[in-house]
């Protein structure tokens, strides 16, 4: 198949004192042309580095790629020198990260920050620049973009700095956007126009989106597959419907019942109990393990291998080895919307 | 659930203004009424840039109030503070921030992040006692003690918003403002952290003010809830009638705004999306301030600023279609 981007075996480590982080550990994952792909997970699981290590963006030291291949248009990336990929990074590949405050240059007008990749990478005058720059502020919904092109980000509240900041990931209509949590601070009209401005690029210009995000809502509403991660692995993926009508992994189950739901009163939440693995000394078995209620004794012994469930959809958990008991998803899951 | 109604907090008519330039003033919060109750969970949700943190912040003195009044169990905290006074504020109501990352000093180590108030305040007795507190903090906020020793950049997202919460439980506070708390939390952890603010809140009698634009979450965790636009408090009731009835076109636009994690509800829902730009807070429209995005918008809508009034018991609105002159007129 035609993969735009191909992730083989990845594994990044972080050096700190004393420790070794292995924050991805051998994680595979494919990326088509024009789709969207979400990652979900639990906090610390690994999606940021994941998305940075992409990127070319993990710092060394403390970090390092130690195994795998990034594989963009067929290419290694990992193999890219610093320069190499600095022509990649706002071109071909942007990203637009989970933090604004520190994706935005503090010093530096809002405008003048837009126009830098524009200058850059599709040679504009800086004239020209300045006017698309304005008009990429108006795209992401800025208020008086010709005057606020000329304000700095403080002078911006924490919505408005992300918009700014998809307005410069968009700036040179890159082949892939790689959105870390892209409007987990923004408020849901803003957010809905911005999922629209998202879908409505992906249309007109085929970029393929890698999209980080707690909120299962705004997955469902963009993505066409899931990928979820925990403990540094990715534990089960599939279509999106696939993820939300028929999960197959214990911690997908967890998550899609620690939802609230809106349209239900929920007494409690249904949390799960525990925290994830300390990847400086990540389980030998499933990652899940101390935190799964239905853990069993290989699980804390031995990894599980993937188990195909369709043409599309996998997971790695012993519950599917034909040897296990069945086990029925809880009725919690009950999804969203109308119950 | 118990009706709660003693007023811990009284904001009225509060203004802050931001000078951003020699000709420009910034309306961030525009006369704002407000009571929080004892005990309870207030949410505020609104547009971005709408004024949450400004309000926040405001009440709990990182800003001093242009106007209006605040008052905080029965003292007026809004005017001129002694440093004593500001202090002593400063134990009972904490903040957590919106943001994990800049709020932390990521030259500090996690256990003197958390154990900041403590020192402040001179809460421990010797630096066995700082650091039994410390771990216990840790430990109820869902880290282990091994995290004691690390610093903040060693950290994800949802790890770092919890040693902020940490380090505002330390001292042992009345009243919590939770600025976005949990956005970037994945949602098991946020059920969590949403319901261990529930536990401490049932065993502490604490009250929150819980800002968030996670409605759904906003809905789950508040007793009452406040919506905010431009500067202004559009409607305010309890949860469920916000939810089930909401009076405000804005409310109303901002609930069929959520996506809802059904995929196949997702596909065929209708949803408003609302028009045109947020105005700018340096010039906002006259009258009404939703008025150049409300699709109800009438004429009298751009002359008169609609009253903040209590429609039915409980349930605030300001908005002309719920006018009480209004009506008898058109009747
Ligand atoms: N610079 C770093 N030094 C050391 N450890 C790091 C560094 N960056 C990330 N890590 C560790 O790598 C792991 C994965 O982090 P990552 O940021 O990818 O999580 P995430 O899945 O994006 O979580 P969140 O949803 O909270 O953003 C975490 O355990 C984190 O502590
Ligand atoms: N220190 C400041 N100086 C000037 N303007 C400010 C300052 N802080 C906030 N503002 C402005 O005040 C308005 C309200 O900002 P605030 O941060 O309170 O919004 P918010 O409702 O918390 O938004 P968000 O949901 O994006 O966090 C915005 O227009 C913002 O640009
Ligand atoms: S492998 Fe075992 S511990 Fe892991 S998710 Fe499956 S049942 Fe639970
Ligand atoms: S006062 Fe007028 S413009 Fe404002 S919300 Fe009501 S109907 Fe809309
Ligand atoms: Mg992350
Ligand atoms: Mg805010």
């Amino acid at each position: 198949m035609d993969h735009l981007l191909e992730i083989k075996d990845l594994s990044v480590v972080f050096h700190i004192f004393g420790a070794d982080v292995q924050a991805v550990r051998g994680i595979s994952l494919q990326l088509n042309k024009g789709e969207t792909l979400a990652i979900v997970g639990e906090s610390g699981s690994g999606k940021s580095v994941t998305s940075k290590a992409v990127m070319g963006l993990i710092p060394n030291p403390p970090g390092e790629i130690a195994t795998g291949e990034v594989l963009f248009e067929g290419k290694d990336l990992v193999k890219y020198s610093k320069k190499q990929m600095q022509k990649v990074r706002g071109k071909d590949i942007s990203m637009i990260f989970q933090d604004p405050m520190t994706a935005l240059n503090p010093t530096m007008k809002i405008g003048k920050q837009i126009m830098e990749g524009l200058i850059k990478h599709q040679s504009l005058s800086k004239h020209d620049a300045k006017n698309r720059a304005i008009e990429l502020l108006q795209l992401v919904g800025i208020p008086n973009p010709e005057k606020r092109v000329d304000e700095y980000p403080h002078q911006f509240s924490g919505g408005m700095r992300q918009r700014v900041v998809i307005a410069i990931a968009l700036a040179c209509n890159p082949k892939i956007l790689i959105a870390d949590e892209p409007t987990t601070a923004l408020d849901v009209t803003i957010q809905a126009q911005i999922l629209d401005l998202m879908r409505g690029l992906q249309e007109k210009t085929g970029t393929a989106i890698i999209l980080i995000t707690h909120d299962l809502g705004v997955v469902a509403n963009l993505a066409q597959r899931v990928a979820v991660m925990y403990g540094g692995k990715i534990v089960e993926t599939g279509t999106l419907d696939e993820i939300f009508y028929n999960p197959k992994h214990p911690y997908t189950w967890g998550l899609l019942s620690s939802m609230p739901k809106l349209h239900a009163k929920t007494d409690k939440l249904l949390a799960i109990p525990g925290t994830p693995p300390d990847l400086s000394n990540p389980p030998k078995g499933c990652p899940f393990a101390p935190r799964c209620p239905h853990a069993m004794k290989v699980c804390t012994e031995h990894m599980p291998a993937y188990t195909e469930l369709s043409a599309t959809q996998k997971a790695a958990c012993w519950l599917l080895d034909e040897r296990a008991p069945k086990v029925d998803p809880p009725a919690t899951i009950g999804v969203g919307g109308e119950s | 659930m118990a009706e709660k109604t003693e007023k811990l907090l009284q904001v009225k008519n509060l203004k802050k203004y931001f000078n951003v330039s020699r000709r420009d003033v910034l309306k961030a919060v525009d006369g704002v009424t407000f009571d929080v109750y004892k005990g309870e969970t207030l949410g505020l949700v609104g547009e971005s840039g709408c004024g949450k943190s400004t309000t926040g912040r405001t009440i709990i003195r990182l800003y001093d109030p242009t106007e209006g009044e605040v008052i905080f169990d029965g003292q007026d905290v809004g005017g001129k503070l002694s440093l004593k006074s500001k202090k002593e504020l400063s134990k009972r109501m904490q903040m957590i921030f919106q943001d994990p990352y800049a709020s932390l000093n990521p030259r500090m180590m996690v256990k003197d992040i958390i154990a900041e108030g403590i020192d402040i305040h001179h809460l421990a007795k010797s630096s066995k006692e700082r650091m039994d507190r410390v771990y216990e903090m840790l430990e109820t906020v869902g880290l282990n003690r091994e995290h004691a020793n690390r610093y903040p950049h060693e950290f994800s997202g949802g790890q770092r918003q919890r040693i902020g919460i940490a380090r505002a439980l330390a001292v042992d506070p009345d009243f919590i403002i939770a600025d976005e708390p949990i956005s970037a939390l994945d949602v098991s952890i946020q059920a969590q952290v949403v319901n261990l603010l529930q536990e401490l809140q049932e065993k502490q009698g604490l009250t929150y003010l819980f800002i968030a634009h996670d409605l759904s979450m906003v809905k789950h965790i508040s007793d009452r809830v406040g919506v905010m636009y431009l500067g202004n408090m559009a409607e305010l009731a309890t949860s469920d009638e916000v939810y089930d009835h909401p009076l405000h076109p804005y409310t109303q636009s901002l609930l069929s705004a959520i996506p809802v994690a059904d995929p196949k509800l997702e596909r065929t829902r209708e949803r408003i999306i609302l028009q045109g730009d947020v105005p700018s807070p340096i010039d906002p429209p006259s009258g009404c301030r939703f008025r150049t995005r409300c699709p109800f918008a009438m004429d009298v809508c751009a002359k008169v600023r609609p009253k903040w009034h209590e429609v039915e018991k409980g349930h605030w609105v300001a908005c002309h279609l719920h006018d009480e002159g209004l009506k008898t007129e058109k009747a």
